[in-house]
């Protein structure tokens, strides 16, 4: 099932109907926890969009209370949810604050790109960013064919892509594995 | 008895400590008059820094506004006497207030006590910043919004750590002594309760052998600590420090007797000062300079 977050209406519904700039902690913790909330809704397993492209201005302390305390519980060994994020509409000064909230807990996420390509930004390594390019590329595969396409081997791919499921960038469908932003 | 406190003819965050040195021999319930007969020009620092040190007495202090009618002129301008005439008895007939969002200062002083305060100056700074910004310092379209997220982040450390309200305000002016060039400058005042203070709060945190203003400013301005146990804390001061570096730009923080700053080339501060006169609160300074050919 995909789910669509228009962060904008989450700040203007739960926070002041005024506001275009995702800035302040408590704004942040105000519209995560809306976010949470309609999380908690959904059942099964889920790829939730959090589109930030009519968001103004994202300053720091906003981008890790929206985004990396939102991601946190679902990369722990046990996340609340069968939950994967997509994130769209980021603007190079989004990304800026995002980037280093990512690297100060050691996240990454999967961004829609202007273009519509999915990439992943944050903090991964060369290993898993090499599995998981591989991945989208062929559209999906077994630990075999992403291992071959990405040019690593059968052991450390499994390693890798049992990694990647963990922070919620590869979904593991029985024995296939597919990145998260994919096109279904 | 009252005793007078002189401001100097120029008002900035080097020579308001000369007001500090005239101020910290006194009790907090002495009344004192701070004489602004002869000054002829503040910073926003100095001015919010006025507002911040009329906080911090127990007896309402006086207030001698400047003789210069442009030196009023413009300190009416940037909203000082509004702010003023609430914190200070002003001396002689209160200069006649502007009212507020009819100035053509970049920031005019604002009070921040909450999140929605930091809402409202993030949101009228992005509608005047990017023409400054970009015609008038030369800067990239690209450091409008970086300029926005900084004002944000300073002003958020009133709100999370301060434990009561504070001033900021921006402005541009040219730089003639230092620079000769053209700055855009925030200030961020108040008088709360201090980086010292502020990271004793901690929990769970044990005292060092050597541990006082100057090192709580180095753990929080250069090593991004907080007092929350939060591993996301502190990531906006490290982020005012990276938009600072990144155009050329100069931090300066005072807290407590001492007082840290981030140094660009074109400057010759000294990185750390020990020994200053006591101040409340933490005072914050941020210049960005006009971008030149070849910088």
């Amino acid at each position: 099932m995909i789910n669509h977050i228009d962060l904008s209406t989450v700040l203007r519904r739960t926070v002041c109907d005024l506001y275009s700039n995702l800035v302040t902690r408590p704004t942040g913790a105000a519209v995560r926890t809306a976010i949470e909330t309609q999380l908690a809704e959904l059942g099964g397993r889920t790829v939730t969009v959090i589109d930030f492209s009519n968001v103004g201005l994202l300053d720091y302390s906003c981008a890790d209370e929206v985004v990396a305390k939102l991601l946190l519980p679902y990369c722990d060994d046990c996340p609340p949810r069968d939950a994967y994020f997509l994130f769209r509409g980021m603007s190079e000064t989004h990304l800026d604050a995002l980037e280093h909230v990512l690297e100060r807990h050691r996240l990454a996420l999967v961004l829609q790109q202007e273009d519509g390509a999915p990439t992943i930004i944050g903090a991964v390594s060369e290993a898993e960013r090499r599995a998981w390019e591989a991945t989208l590329g062929i559209g999906g595969g077994s630990v075999g064919e992403i291992g071959g396409a990405a040019g690593l081997a059968t052991e450390e791919t499994e390693m890798v892509l049992e990694g990647l499921a963990r922070r919620r960038l590869m979904m593991r469908i029985e024995d296939q594995w597919v990145a998260v932003g994919s096109p279904s | 008895m009252t005793t007078v406190i002189n401001v100097p003819p120029s008002l900035d965050d080097v020579t308001f400590e000369q007001v500090l040195d005239q101020l910290a021999p006194l009790p907090a319930d002495e009344k004192i008059l701070v004489d602004a007969r002869h000054a002829r020009w503040a910073s926003p620092f100095g001015l919010t820094a006025l507002l911040t040190l009329a906080q911090t007495r127990a007896e309402r202090p006086a207030f001698a506004p400047p003789e210069a009618e442009e030196t009023v002129s413009y300190w009416n301008r940037t909203g000082f006497f509004r702010y003023a005439a609430e914190l200070f008895d002003i001396v002689g007939s209160s200069p006649r207030q502007k009212p507020a969002g009819e100035s053509d200062v970049l920031l005019e002083i604002t009070p921040i006590a909450k999140s929605d305060d930091v809402h409202e100056v993030v949101g009228r700074i992005q509608q005047k910043a990017q023409h400054i910004l970009t015609r008038e310092l030369n800067l990239d379209a690209k450091a409008t919004m970086g300029f926005a997220m900084t004002l944000s982040e300073a002003c958020q450390n009133i709100v999370e750590h301060a434990g009561r309200g504070g001033w900021v305000a921006v402005q541009t002016y040219k730089w003639t002594k230092r620079l000769g060039r053209r700055v855009v400058v925030i200030a961020v005042c108040d008088a709360g309760v201090g980086f010292r203070q502020s990271l004793e709060s901690a929990p769970g945190r044990t005292r060092s052998d050597r541990w006082d203003d100057a090192m709580a400013l180095e753990e929080a301005v250069v090593r991004g600590v907080s007092r929350f146990r939060d591993p996301g804390r502190g990531q906006g001061l490290a982020g005012v420090r990276r938009y600072v570096g990144r155009w050329d730009g100069k931090l300066s923080v005072r807290s407590g007797n001492a007082r840290i700053a981030i140094v660009p080339s074109w400057d010759d501060d000294v990185a750390l000062r020990e020994g200053l006169a006591p101040f409340a609160g933490a005072q914050m300074q941020i210049t960005i300079p006009e971008r030149t050919a070849g910088r």
